[in-house]
C-alpha cells in the first residue's frame, strides 16, 4: 500500500516534469525576447529588414521560409510517403517488405549535415542541370517558378526536407495501417472492391487519425530542421513567391547568428525568434489535434466511408 | 620472470613519483574561430612545454567570446572583432586587445576558362556588393582587366550567413572604400546585405562559389589556397594591385603601423592600409585580456604564454595559413603585457 503511493508519487512528478520544462522553456524564451519585444512590437512579425548594425529586426522572411519550405517539403513528401507505407503494408511481396522497410527508416539516420553536403554537391548541380530548365519550360508562367535559378533556393530546401521527413511519415503510416484490423479490408472484398478500393475506402479511413499524426510528425520535423536547411536555402532574408529565389528559415537563422550576435538587443531578436517559432510548432500541433477530434471522434471511421 | 617485471612496473612508476609535484594552473579560454587552428597549436605545445600550465580555448564564436569572457567565466577571450566602446564601458574598462596573428581575405570567384587572376579596384568590389555592377563583361570590370576574355555571365554574390569576424572585416573593407557601402550598409558581424546568396561557414560560401559559373565571394585566405579556388588581385591604396599571401597580409599590418599611435589600444582597423605591396583586405585577431586579474597565479601563466605566442609562437603562423605579426609589433605588445597587474602588483617584468 505505502510502496504504491510511493510509486504513484514519484510517477505523477514524472509526467509533471514535463509540461514544467515546457513552461520553464517558454518563460525563459519569453523573457530573453523581451526588450526585442518592447522595441519592435508585432512589425517584428511582420517586417522583413534584419540588419545587425542598424539593430533592426524583422522575422518576416523567417517566419515566411519556415512555412513555405515546410509546406513544399509536405507537398512532395506525403504522397511519397503514403505510397511507400501503403505498398509495403498491402501490396509488396512478403520478403521484400522487411528489407525495404529497413531502408526507408534508415534514412531518418542520416545526420541532417550529410544531408546538407548532399544537397550542395549533388542535389544542386542536378536541379539546375535536368530539373529547373524543364521546370521553367512548361511553368515559367507561374509566379512560383519566375527568377534566375542559382541553385541555393526553396526549392532545393524544400526538397531536401522531403528527403528527410519521408522516413518519419513512412514509418509512423505504416504502423497505422499495419494496426488497422484485417476485418476492415475482408469486408470491403466481400462487398466486390478491389484491392485498390479497399485500400482507399476502407482502411486509409480507419487509420486517419494516425495518418495525421504522422503527418504532424514529419511537419515538427521539418519546422525545426536546421543545419541541412540553411546550407542549400540560400539564407536571404527575403519574401518571394518563386521557389527557385533564395529563402531563410527561423533555426537556420538562430542557429547562423546566435554565437556571433554582439549586441544585447540582437541576441533578444533571436530570442523572440526562437519564441515565435516555438509558438508556431504549438500552434500547428493544436491544429492537427483538433482536426483529427474532429474528423475521428474516438471511433473508426471507416464504416461510414463505406 | 617476476623479478623482470617488478623492476619493468618500478622503471615505469618511478619517473611519475620522482617528478616534483607542481600546482597546475588552468586557464580556459574561448572566442573567435577564425584562430582556432593556431591557438589549438600553441596550447598543444605551450602545455606540453610548461608543465605547470593547463590551457584550454574553446572556439564558440567572437560573440560568444566576448560574452564569457566579460561574465568573467572565462580568462581570457579571442575575438576577430574589438570589442565597442559600450561592451568595454560593462566590463569597468578592465580589458586589453592583444593582436596574436593577421587573416587576409581572398575574393574568389568562378570563372571557367579564365586562368589569370582577376584584377578588382576598390570601387568594383564596393559596386558589386552593392547590387549595381552586375554582369563580369562590364566596362569598368574590363578596364583594369586588359587582354582577360571575361564572360557574359551575371555576378552572382556570396556571402556568409552565418555571423563571422569574416564579414566583419570584409564589410569593414567596404566602409572605408565606399561612402555608400558606409552609409546604406555598415560594418558588422552580419549585415543586411543589398544582393546575393548567404552560405554558411567558408566551407559553405566556398562551395557555392565552386559550383557556380559567375559566383563570387570572399573566404578566409588560407580556405582559398588550401581549396584550390580561383581568386583575385585588389588594389591597395598606393594603386598596385596585389595578390593575396601572408606577406602581403603582414605587410598591410606592417603599413598600417605606420599611421598608428604607438599607445594605440589595438582596436584598430587595418583593412586598406599604407603601404606599397600591403594587400588591403586584413585584420588582426586578438586575445582579450583583462588589465587587472584577482587571481595572480592566473596572471602570472597567462602572461608568459601570450608573450610566447606573439613571438617564438609566430614562426608556425604561416605554415598553418596565418600571416604573423610583424616584428616591429612586439615592443608596443610588451608594454601593454607589463601593465597587467593582479592584487595591485604587476605580474610580469618583461621577456627574460
Amino acid at each position: 500500500m505505502k510502496a504504491d503511493r510511493a510509486y504513484q508519487a514519484t510517477l505523477t512528478g514524472l509526467a509533471l516534469l514535463l509540461p514544467a520544462i515546457l513552461l520553464a522553456l517558454t518563460v525563459e524564451l519569453a523573457i530573453n525576447a523581451w526588450p526585442s519585444i518592447e522595441q519592435f512590437g508585432w512589425s517584428f512579425v511582420f517586417t522583413s529588414t534584419w540588419d545587425p548594425v542598424a539593430d533592426v529586426y524583422g522575422a518576416g522572411p523567417l517566419i515566411f521560409g519556415t512555412l513555405a519550405s515546410s509546406f513544399v517539403a509536405l507537398v512532395l513528401a506525403v504522397p511519397l510517403a503514403f505510397s511507400v507505407a501503403i505498398f509495403l503494408n498491402e501490396f509488396a511481396p512478403r520478403w521484400l517488405r522487411r528489407p525495404l522497410g529497413f531502408l526507408v527508416e534508415l534514412l531518418a539516420a542520416v545526420p541532417s549535415v550529410v544531408y546538407g553536403l548532399w544537397g550542395i554537391f549533388v542535389l544542386i548541380p542536378f536541379l539546375r542541370a535536368f530539373v529547373v530548365p524543364p521546370l521553367k519550360a512548361v511553368l515559367g508562367w507561374l509566379p512560383f517558378f519566375q527568377g534566375v535559378f542559382y541553385g541555393n533556393s526553396m526549392l532545393a530546401g524544400g526538397i531536401i526536407l522531403a528527403v528527410m521527413v519521408v522516413p518519419y511519415i513512412a514509418a509512423v503510416s505504416r504502423e497505422v495501417l499495419h494496426a488497422v484490423p484485417d476485418t476492415q479490408r475482408e469486408a470491403a472484398l466481400a462487398l466486390g472492391a478491389t484491392r485498390w478500393e479497399a485500400v482507399w475506402m476502407a482502411v486509409l479511413p480507419y487509420g486517419r487519425a494516425g495518418l495525421v499524426g504522422a503527418v504532424m510528425l514529419g511537419l515538427g520535423r521539418a519546422l525545426g530542421e536546421t543545419m541541412a536547411v540553411t546550407m542549400v536555402i540560400g539564407n536571404r532574408h527575403d519574401i518571394s513567391l518563386s521557389l527557385l529565389e533564395p529563402g531563410y528559415t527561423m533555426a537556420a537563422a538562430i542557429a547562423n547568428e546566435f554565437s556571433e550576435a554582439t549586441t544585447s538587443l540582437y541576441l533578444s531578436a533571436l530570442f523572440e525568434v526562437g519564441l515565435v517559432l516555438f509558438v508556431i510548432t504549438v500552434v500547428v500541433n493544436a491544429a492537427a489535434r483538433l482536426l483529427v477530434w474532429r474528423t475521428a471522434p474516438g471511433r473508426a471511421v471507416g464504416s461510414r466511408a463505406l | 620472470m617476476i623479478p623482470l617485471i617488478r623492476s619493468t612496473l618500478l622503471a615505469l612508476a618511478v619517473p611519475a613519483l620522482a617528478g616534483p609535484v607542481v600546482a597546475q594552473v588552468k586557464l580556459t579560454g574561448a572566442g573567435a574561430t577564425f584562430p582556432n587552428i593556431i591557438y589549438q597549436d600553441w596550447v598543444l605545445t605551450y602545455n606540453q612545454r610548461n608543465r605547470g600550465v593547463q590551457l584550454n580555448y574553446q572556439s564558440i564564436g567572437s560573440g560568444g567570446g566576448i560574452r564569457q569572457f566579460s561574465e568573467n567565466t572565462v580568462d581570457f577571450g579571442g575575438s576577430d572583432a574589438p570589442m565597442t566602446d559600450s561592451a568595454i564601458a560593462a566590463v569597468g574598462g578592465s580589458v586589453l586587445h592583444i593582436p596574436t596573428v593577421l587573416g587576409g581575405l581572398a575574393v574568389i570567384y568562378r570563372l571557367p576558362g579564365v586562368s589569370a587572376p582577376v584584377k578588382f579596384t576598390p570601387q568594383v568590389l564596393a559596386e558589386i556588393f552593392l547590387g549595381r555592377l552586375t554582369t563580369w563583361n562590364d566596362p569598368r570590370i574590363a578596364a583594369i582587366n586588359p587582354g582577360v576574355q571575361l564572360p557574359r555571365s551575371d555576378i552572382l554574390v556570396v556571402h556568409r550567413s552565418d555571423g563571422s569576424g569574416t564579414t566583419y572585416v570584409f564589410t569593414d573593407y567596404l566602409s572605408k572604400v565606399s561612402a555608400e557601402w558606409q552609409r546604406r550598409v555598415g560594418r558588422g558581424t552580419s549585415v543586411n546585405w543589398p544582393v546575393g546568396l548567404g552560405g554558411r561557414g567558408n566551407e559553405g560560401v566556398a562551395a557555392t562559389v565552386a559550383q557556380t559559373p559567375g559566383a563570387l565571394g570572399y573566404v578566409e585566405l588560407g580556405y582559398a589556397e588550401a581549396n584550390k579556388l580561383q581568386f583575385g588581385q585588389v588594389q591597395n591604396r598606393g594603386g598596385q594591385f596585389v595578390t593575396p599571401t601572408v606577406a602581403s597580409v603582414t605587410a598591410a599590418a606592417a603599413g598600417a603601423m605606420a599611421e598608428m599611435d604607438p599607445a594605440t589600444d589595438f582596436r584598430v582597423s587595418i583593412t586598406n592600409p599604407a603601404g606599397a605591396d600591403a594587400y588591403p583586405i586584413a585584420s588582426f585577431t586578438w586575445l582579450l585580456l583583462r588589465k587587472q586579474y584577482a587571481d595572480p597565479a592566473k596572471a602570472g601563466a597567462l602572461v608568459p604564454f601570450v608573450w610566447w605566442a606573439i613571438t617564438d609562437g609566430q614562426a608556425v603562423a604561416a605554415k598553418l595559413g596565418y600571416a604573423p605579426l610583424p616584428a616591429a609589433m612586439r615592443p608596443w605588445i610588451e608594454t601593454r603585457l607589463k601593465s597587467i597587474t593582479a592584487g595591485g602588483k604587476a605580474v610580469w617584468a618583461g621577456p627574460k
